[in-house]
């Protein structure tokens, strides 16, 4: 009696599941992998999936099915994981894309790399997706934290801001992003007269830090974190009073429409695309934004349209069911192929995955200046791709031969 | 009866052995090797509630301090699969034994409160330590051989080692219930004044429970942190205590399977919300509320209850 | 520069009155904690999601009604207020005569819903407030720069605290509050209508909580988190001070806010978790708290 209930309950529960591995078709799936409710749900979320999917509709008078997923993975490294094993073990996803927050993005490299899948990392920061954890199935879109503390950095000192004082969130992306914007900043010439970390997260209050920071009488206030918490250092600092220049080491065009040109202008900030840039990335953003009026493309969505539309390009070239095989042989020719598109124009990907494209240091502009919705950059500083991201030598990828 | 088994907990244990065996056949194996590892986790935890009467909110501390210990000694030290798991046992007893040395000292609320505010600080001690790596966790823990000798790279090798760590935990438990040690525990859960007045130690004995439940929440998280080769601040934070009582609740407080029952349910549940935004929080909310307020036996107890018999 | 302990003194006083309106916090919330225990027997786990709907109340009076912050503070609490009593009347009040460990269990329940709602409209990063006009900028004190409106949430919280206090010991109403908390049964039988309290009291409590978060809301975004944090540290601080004292309840949430500041200056690292190494050592000296009562 007993066992045939517990049979029934056991049964019910089976029938519930929706895991039975799905027949493979000989369609291309791509999945977007990234936070959708949480601090970076405006800086990738929903639009880097409609951005994906732009790309696939341009791509979709040639030949084969592709169809797009997408999930939200938390920020949690192990619900990351856990999807994206799913994905590749049962969902026949074939490249999983964006993937913000550096934990979740070295956690589903792990998984790309333990079952040769493809992975195009957009959304995450870290410089180890391409170095120390790199794989031959990853590509590394957009940006990482060296090219950030190079151009922010470096380049903020150039334009005259030498003395600096850090607020730093207290994890390894915090310090990762100070130390390397240190480098760049001493290796400017230019001086860091003090730093605070504070426990990271559930830290609301930056007063305190703010303090001490004007307490230095530092020229540039460096932020080494990101969403939320800069967004609320950035209001406090101006509520304090602060004065001299803000340097925000990871910020994107949607944190600064959420803060509004009032409280953002005067900061300094690094991304490799912006919408107003040149004539192609005007005309893509004219195409994507009647999918997405109130959250204009970021450097992020442009990563996830034309990593999709380079991922895609690549498939036709080599025929599909050598892709469904291999990740490394995907990648290979992704970076056998030069890029070009309309985000970031013609450009190549390197040995160890990293995409080569320029990084612009790019000003907030005062409310008088902003012309329209949206025009908020003016460009302060240009890095050629050649010296904005890490020497393929020095980034430690186990697979690059020097 | 068998090893403290009456007949009727006899033939269900032989049904979940059979399901165990038969399951991996229809359903993905790595989300039945974390419905053990749950399982695991959620018996250990009511080894404290069920048969003691003491209602920890900090549990995540030691499945989370497991599952980062064996990480790192598999990854560093190259541990094999039963060493790490024993080494994440191992960490949970030894924390479990200075937690439970502060906490027994207060009832109640207040103990609740007290292991909540201190696996609070295990938390934040592991978003700090650089062993941990913070906010990455540890990640490409490799799923070493067990023994040295058998890989376990295939995930149908290391279901039938995660089935083996889970029903070996899963008789201990039912073990030291039924043992002189486990009656004594149940005398102090119904009246400590007595259990006090016959001249037990009762502090020695609840810290020792407390112990052996904290080891075997950790010996759950080294399993975990096995099947999915990452270990993270998710496995110690707050709601993984909240969700391991919640797993507990539905299935049965005080039951043998219904924490087991409960974990099923719980990963079910979880698998199938989690695509839809944060309606995992809002669901798990309201089945703690259905539970507290009109199903305080949970679904074994229930079903025990109806026949008449201890499950 | 004055330098105590090899740190700037500007420092130190900018810190002990940040630590001051952060115990402010701890205050408020520990109080209403205490003040719903004493006479119902429940840990409300729900207060520190509460709390977080005051804070939302606030915004939404603001971005739907155009109400302002001044009557928010008032109209924020009501409404917390009465969606107190309705939790009491409908669900905690089912749990009389139980092992208060239920109630922390259906509390807690509820705090999931309430913030997994809140989330799944809102999302996680939360929305802007800004701070009224009448309070924003700053006072040069000569040893620190003090935002005008943090100086105004530590008085606020600080009168708050006395308020409740004095009701709770020189009122009629206080008096027979506390003689319900001592033997409900008795006040009963004096003719008073002690379930009407009970639902008062929880109703009070959550007010309370709501106000802190009208508080919060200029200060931090207002987001569906910013409770849950928040009541784990008050839990700790409960522990520390005893839940038997309002007057205790006050005093510790001040001080450990001032604790926690004194850590920022001198161990930034350990300010998330020196609030816990003083329970620890509270509990190894005083197992009832500092000022609670023997059990």
């Amino acid at each position: 009696m007993t066992v045939s209930r517990r049979m029934l309950l056991g049964g019910a529960a089976v029938a519930a599941l929706p895991l039975r591995a799905r027949a493979q078709t000989a369609k291309i799936r791509i999945g977007v992998l990234n936070d959708q409710s949480g601090p970076y749900r405006d800086t990738g979320g929903l639009t880097s999936v409609i951005c994906a999917r732009q790309a696939v509709q341009e791509f979709a008078a040639r030949g084969f099915d592709v169809d797009v997923i997408a999930a939200d993975h938390q920020n949690k490294p192990d619900i990351g994981a856990g999807i994206a094993r799913q994905w590749y073990d049962r969902e026949g996803v074939d490249m999983i894309i964006d993937v913000p927050t550096s934990s979740v993005g070295l956690a589903v490299g792990a998984v790309a790399k333990e079952k040769d899948k493809a992975y195009v990392n957009v959304g995450a920061a870290t410089a180890d997706l391409t170095g120390k954890q790199c794989a031959p199935s990853i590509v590394h879109w957009s940006y990482d934290t060296y090219m950030l503390s190079k151009s922010t950095g470096g380049s903020t000192v150039k334009a005259g801001g030498d003395t600096w004082y850090f607020i730093t969130a207290d994890y390894v992306f915090g310090h990762q992003l100070q130390r390397d914007a240190t480098h760049f900043i001493e290796l400017e010439g230019g001086r860091v007269l003090g730093a605070s970390s504070y426990p990271f997260p559930g830290t609301s209050d930056f007063s305190a830090f703010l303090l001490q920071a004007q307490s230095t009488g530092a020229k540039v206030l460096g932020l080494c974190n990101a969403g939320a918490d800069t967004v609320n250092s950035i209001k406090q600092a101006h509520e304090f009073g602060w004065t001299a220049k803000i340097a925000a080491m990871l910020m994107f065009i949607t944190d600064v429409h959420a803060l509004g040109l009032p409280v953002a202008q005067g900061l300094t900030l690094t991304e490799s695309f912006y919408w107003d840039l040149n004539d192609r990335t005007r005309a893509f953003t004219d195409r994507v934004r009647p999918k997405t009026p109130n959250n204009w493309p970021n450097m992020i969505h442009a990563g996830c349209y034309a990593g999709t539309l380079h991922f895609l390009k690549a498939v036709q070239d080599l025929g599909i069911a050598e892709a469904k095989r291999s990740g490394t042989a995907i990648v290979n020719r992704m970076k056998a192929m030069p890029t070009d598109d309309d985000c970031f124009g013609k450009a190549y990907i390197r040995e160890d995955g990293l995409l080569m494209v320029p990084s612009y240091l790019f000003q907030v502009k005062t409310p008088a200046e902003s012309k329209g919705p949206w025009d908020y950059y003016k460009t302060v500083h240009t890095t050629p791709a050649d010296e904005a991201w890490r020497p393929l030598s020095e980034g430690g990828c186990y697979f690059v031969k020097t | 009866m068998m090893l403290g088994f009456t007949r009727a907990q006899a033939s269900a244990l032989v049904a979940m052995i059979a399901i165990i065996i038969v399951a991996p056949a229809v359903l993905y194996p790595v989300f039945l090797m974390k419905v053990l590892c749950f399982g695991l986790f959620a018996s250990a935890f009511n080894l404290l509630i069920g048969y003691v009467g003491l209602l920890s909110f900090g549990h995540a501390a030691y499945f989370g301090m497991g599952s980062y210990v064996a990480a790192w000694t598999a990854k560093n030290w190259h541990f094999s699969s039963e060493l790490a798991i024993l080494s994440g046992g191992a960490t949970g007893g030894v924390l479990g034994l200075v937690v439970g040395w502060l906490a027994i000292r207060r009832q109640g609320i207040y103990f609740a409160m007290i292991t909540l505010a201190l696996s609070q600080m295990v938390y934040f001690f592991c978003l700090e330590a650089s062993f941990t790596g913070g906010e990455d966790g540890i990640q490409q823990v490799p799923r070493s051989p067990l023994f040295g000798v058998i890989p376990m790279q295939n995930d149908m090798a290391l279901y039938w080692v995660i089935a083996a760590v889970f029903l070996i935990g899963f008789l201990l438990i039912h073990r030291i219930i039924h043992s002189p040690f486990g009656q004594v525990l149940q005398a102090i859960r119904e009246n400590e004044p007595r259990a006090i007045s016959l001249g037990y130690r009762v502090d020695d004995y609840k810290l020792l429970a407390f112990v052996l439940s904290a080891a075997l929440a950790g010996i759950a998280g080294g399993a975990k942190s096995q099947v999915f080769g990452i270990a993270t601040l998710t496995d110690v934070h707050w709601s993984m205590s909240g969700e391991v009582i919640l797993m507990t609740l539905i299935g049965g407080i005080g039951t043998i399977f219904g924490p087991v029952m409960g974990a099923l349910l719980f990963g079910a549940l979880e698998t199938y919300l989690a695509q839809f935004g944060d309606w995992v929080t809002v669901t798990q909310g309201a089945i703690f509320v259905l539970c507290v307020l009109a199903f305080r036996r949970g679904i074994i107890g229930e079903l025990g209850n109806r026949l008449k018999l201890a499950l | 520069m004055v330098m105590i302990f090899g740190k700037p003194l500007i420092l130190l006083y900018g810190q002990l009155t940040l630590g001051l309106i952060n115990g402010a916090f701890y205050a408020l919330l520990s109080l209403g904690l205490a003040v719903i225990f004493g006479l119902l027997n429940v840990v409300n786990f729900a207060h520190g999601a509460l709390f977080m709907l005051g804070a939302f109340v606030t915004w939404g009076l603001l971005t739907y009604l155009g109400i302002g912050y001044w009557p928010s503070l008032v109209l924020a609490p009501l409404v917390i207020g009465v969606l107190g009593a309705v939790m009491q009347r409908t669900l905690i009040r089912r749990l009389a005569g139980l092992d208060p460990l239920y109630g922390l269990l259906l509390t807690f329940g509820c705090a999931l819903v309430i913030e997994g709602l809140m989330r799944n409209q809102f999302g996680s990063s939360g929305v802007p407030y800004a701070i009224p006009e009448a309070l924003s900028g700053a006072v040069n004190l000569g040893f620190m720069v003090l935002p005008r409106y943090r100086a105004w949430v530590v008085i606020a919280a600080a009168v708050m605290c006395l308020a409740v206090w004095l009701v709770i010991e020189r009122t009629r109403l206080g008096a027979l509050l506390r003689a319900a908390t001592e033997n409900a049964p008795l006040v009963q039988a004096f003719g008073v209508n002690v379930p009407r309290m009970v639902t008062l009291t929880y109703a009070a409590g959550a007010a309370l909580a709501a106000f802190g978060g009208v508080l919060a809301a200029p200060m931090n975004s207002v987001n569906p988190n910013m409770g849950t944090n928040l009541i784990i540290v008050v839990f700790a601080v409960v522990v520390i001070g005893g839940m038997g004292s309002i007057l205790g309840s006050i005093i510790t949430g001040f001080g450990l806010g001032i604790i926690e500041g004194l850590t920022k200056v001198y161990y930034p690292e350990g300010s998330a978790t020196v609030i816990f190494v003083v329970m620890v050592i509270v509990l190894l000296l005083r197992p009832a708290g500092l000022f609670g009562k023997a059990a």
